[in-house]
């Protein structure tokens, strides 16, 4: 080997924070390239991928609206992630939510009640942190895996969405079709500003990340948690309750992607789908940690993913560029990450000994 | 100095006002239509069909049309937001390819009373909102004829995505043309939950197969059921799209959908502004639906049969939901001398006499 790979003795801070930025970058530069290859004019490309989506205010409520599942999503994670507890099963609590709302929703489809939306949040938040806890309860009693539990869940939950859809939530005067009856309006998040689709929920999800913040950057269980992440051992000396972490650590991915599924269906959908999510909840886990597991960033990179599905479609529609075109991007993104991680942790060196013994 | 700033300021806004005047008027001479489609155009399947319609429209109305597509719209939020997209980028005439667009699409057209809109697969129409299908039932008829007499087992195998009437049609009405020319004929159904999925397919009709199918049939996208039959040495019909060269041995023929003369009217409509929204569901008759070429190894006798009831089916005489057919507990649903009406089509929730199994509920 000419070139070794060594340890760096002190990764730098600076470098952590940088790194997310220098991905972008690098991932654009590549962009460019491919946008060459495809023979577009790349400034031509360039603004129809990522400023003609929002050039007006529909395109900016367009990318709230995508984005704010994710960042609800991502700051829940990026809780049990922070204490290394892998939640993968995102995407079948944001399902057990949109089940468990939607049924309200349902239910009450005749009453105009002010009650029914809060209600469609809560019993949603509950159904996420009940799927949550299956792997939270296997995980304390059993040592089960949770990244095995949970990602297997995500299958058990969206199929039992579609089976309750292609029955007993099924619309009695849909021909058969597998879709639930549109929700009442009561039932619907208002829209807030004339001639967009963006709705309350999407403050919802403000509301969620800042509360992220607070309880990771300021509160004393968020402490715990990261010092769990740092040294599992450590933590348990200093007399941390390890499984209270794992609780705490599931249960909020769980809530937040239960949020976000009854979100979805009193937002944009407004009825039960056999799918009610474009895999929010494995995009979210990307989003947690190109935000560096920092609320911020996670607002931040939550913006950046749902801009770069955005311009898939505007890149469609005025450049005919092929709609694999955002599933590259986003596979740049997060490839150039682990490469900046990488080398921060790492350093190459080439090998002294070895050229001089040549 | 500021005379000269304001000189180049003028002719610059008269350039633009004579760009923008350029564009009014080739825009209103053409008319802009826009596709959505629900996965990549791919060479085969239910998109490439819905692909080729738009190719051929395009070639019969000239330079009168302009078309874009948008491929790979998940249902739902997304599509709203494509479909949108489309009506405010000045496209007249949208054709939406999905069932589940059907929503989506009519939230757009009422925020775009002048655009016009065509939803394939669906039932709810509006103002501006047209709906069309094929009678896909008709083609299934027929290959149930050639599955019929092709197969030795006397078991047909069928691959099948969700329970809904649309494919639930499409297996009663294989069954009853294989049973019309083969009495003993059981159909065996797989469902694999998804329109698109080779991996699932495959392993259906491997099931299938191994349960002693030797003709496999599916209502999914994929080319996977033709290519597991050719690896098997079984035969297989195709849907969709002509999937001979997937399978040389294996394909006896397919069931094909054809929506270039649909759109080249529709489109014709808006021009002429004769355009009202309908439920177009079209068949045989108006070629909406045509079997792939057959195989060499279908026997003669067997393509003059096909061919016979094809024009039968044209001329009225033949219908295939012909009574009398009954359920699989043996009670008749359609009578002697009757058939059923569209509403009752468009509603099936039943397997006919034949078909092994249950529906999922």
């Amino acid at each position: 080997m000419v070139v070794k790979i060594e340890p760096r003795p002190e990764p730098s801070k600076v470098m952590q924070y940088l790194s997310p930025l220098i991905a972008a970058v690098l991932m654009l530069i590549s962009g460019l390239i491919i946008f060459s290859l495809l023979g577009k004019n790349p400034a031509e490309a360039f603004h129809a991928f990522f400023v003609e989506p929002v050039n007006d205010l529909y395109g900016i409520g367009e990318l709230l609206i995508k984005a704010s599942p994710l960042m609800l999503i991502g700051t829940g994670l990026a809780v049990g992630f922070r204490a290394s507890i892998w939640n993968i099963g995102a995407e079948g609590q944001l399902a057990v939510g949109a089940i468990f709302g939607g049924y309200f929703a349902i239910i009450f489809n005749d009453s105009n009640g002010l009650f029914i939306l809060p209600l469609m949040i809560a019993v949603g938040a509950v159904g996420g942190m009940l799927w949550a806890s299956i792997p939270a309860l296997l995980k304390t009693v059993f040592n089960a895996n949770e990244i095995l539990v949970t990602l297997m869940l995500n299958y058990v939950a969206v199929l039992l969405l579609a089976l309750l859809v292609h029955g007993p939530l099924r619309d009695p005067n849909g021909y058969g079709f597998p879709q639930s009856v549109l929700f009442g309006d009561a039932a619907i998040l208002p829209v807030l500003v004339e001639g967009t689709r963006l709705h309350l929920g999407v403050f919802l999800a403000f509301g969620g990340v800042i509360a992220g913040w607070v309880f990771l950057q300021k509160s004393f269980t968020g402490y715990q948690m990261r010092v769990a992440g740092l040294a599992q051992k450590a933590a348990t000396y200093a007399g941390f309750k390890y499984k209270k972490l794992i609780w705490i650590g599931l249960l909020t991915g769980g809530l937040t992607a239960g949020i976000a599924g009854v979100l979805e269906i009193a937002g944009p959908i407004g009825q039960l789908l056999p799918s009610v999510s474009p895999g929010y909840g494995y995009a979210a886990i990307i989003v947690a940690f190109v935000g560096r597991l920092h609320p911020g960033g996670i607002f931040l990179s939550s913006l950046l993913m749902a801009l770069l599905y955005l311009g898939g479609e505007s890149g469609q529609m005025n450049l005919d560029l092929p709609s694999a075109v955002t599933g590259i991007f986003q596979g740049l993104l997060l490839f150039y990450l682990l490469a900046a991680d990488f080398l921060i942790h790492y350093r190459m060196r080439l090998n002294r000994s070895r050229l001089e013994v040549n | 100095m500021a005379i000269g700033r304001k000189n180049v300021l003028s002719v610059f806004v008269v350039l633009l006002c004579v760009a923008g005047l350029s564009l009014t008027a080739s825009a209103a001479d053409k008319l802009k239509i826009g596709f959505v489609y629900i996965s990549p155009i791919g060479d085969a399947g239910w998109t490439y069909q819905h692909d080729l319609g738009r190719l051929a429209m395009e070639k019969n109305l000239g330079d009168k049309v302009e078309t874009k597509y948008i491929e790979n719209v998940p249902e739902g939020p997304e599509a709203e937001r494509v479909i949108r997209d489309l009506a405010k980028s000045g496209y007249d005439l949208i054709f939406t390819t999905s069932f589940g667009y059907m929503n989506p699409t009519l939230k757009v057209d009422k925020m775009f009373p002048k655009k016009r809109f065509e939803h394939s697969t669906g039932y709810k129409t509006a103002k501006n909102v047209g709906t069309y299908m094929c009678r896909f039932y008709e083609g299934r008829y027929l290959t149930g004829i050639v599955a019929g007499k092709m197969t030795e087992s006397n078991t047909l195998g069928y691959v099948a995505a969700f329970p809904i009437p649309e494919v639930i049609r499409g297996i009663n009405a294989f069954t009853l043309g294989a049973k019309s020319v083969n009495p003993d004929i059981k159909v065996k159904v797989i469902w694999v939950n998804s329109w698109f999925d080779p991996g699932k397919e495959r392993e259906a009709s491997e099931a299938l197969i191994a349960q002693g199918a030797d003709v496999i049939t599916h209502h999914t996208d994929s080319t996977a059921p033709t290519l597991t039959a050719e690896e098997k040495g079984v035969y297989a019909i195709a849907y969709h799209s002509d999937m001979s060269k997937y399978g040389p041995k294996a394909h006896l023929t397919a069931a094909t959908h054809v929506y270039g003369d649909f759109y080249t009217r529709t489109a014709q409509a808006v021009l002429d502004n004769t355009w009202k929204p309908e439920q177009v569901w079209s068949g045989i008759k108006e070629g909406s639906i045509e079997l792939a070429p057959m195989n060499p190894v279908v026997p003669a006798d067997v393509v003059a049969l096909v061919e016979k009831t094809r024009k039968g089916i044209i001329d009225g005489s033949v219908h295939p939901f012909q009574g009398p057919i009954k359920d699989q507990s043996g009670k008749i649903v359609v009578e002697a001398g009757k058939t059923l009406s569209d509403k009752e089509l468009l509603g099936m929730g039943y397997y006919v006499e034949g078909v092994l199994g249950k529906i999922p509920k």
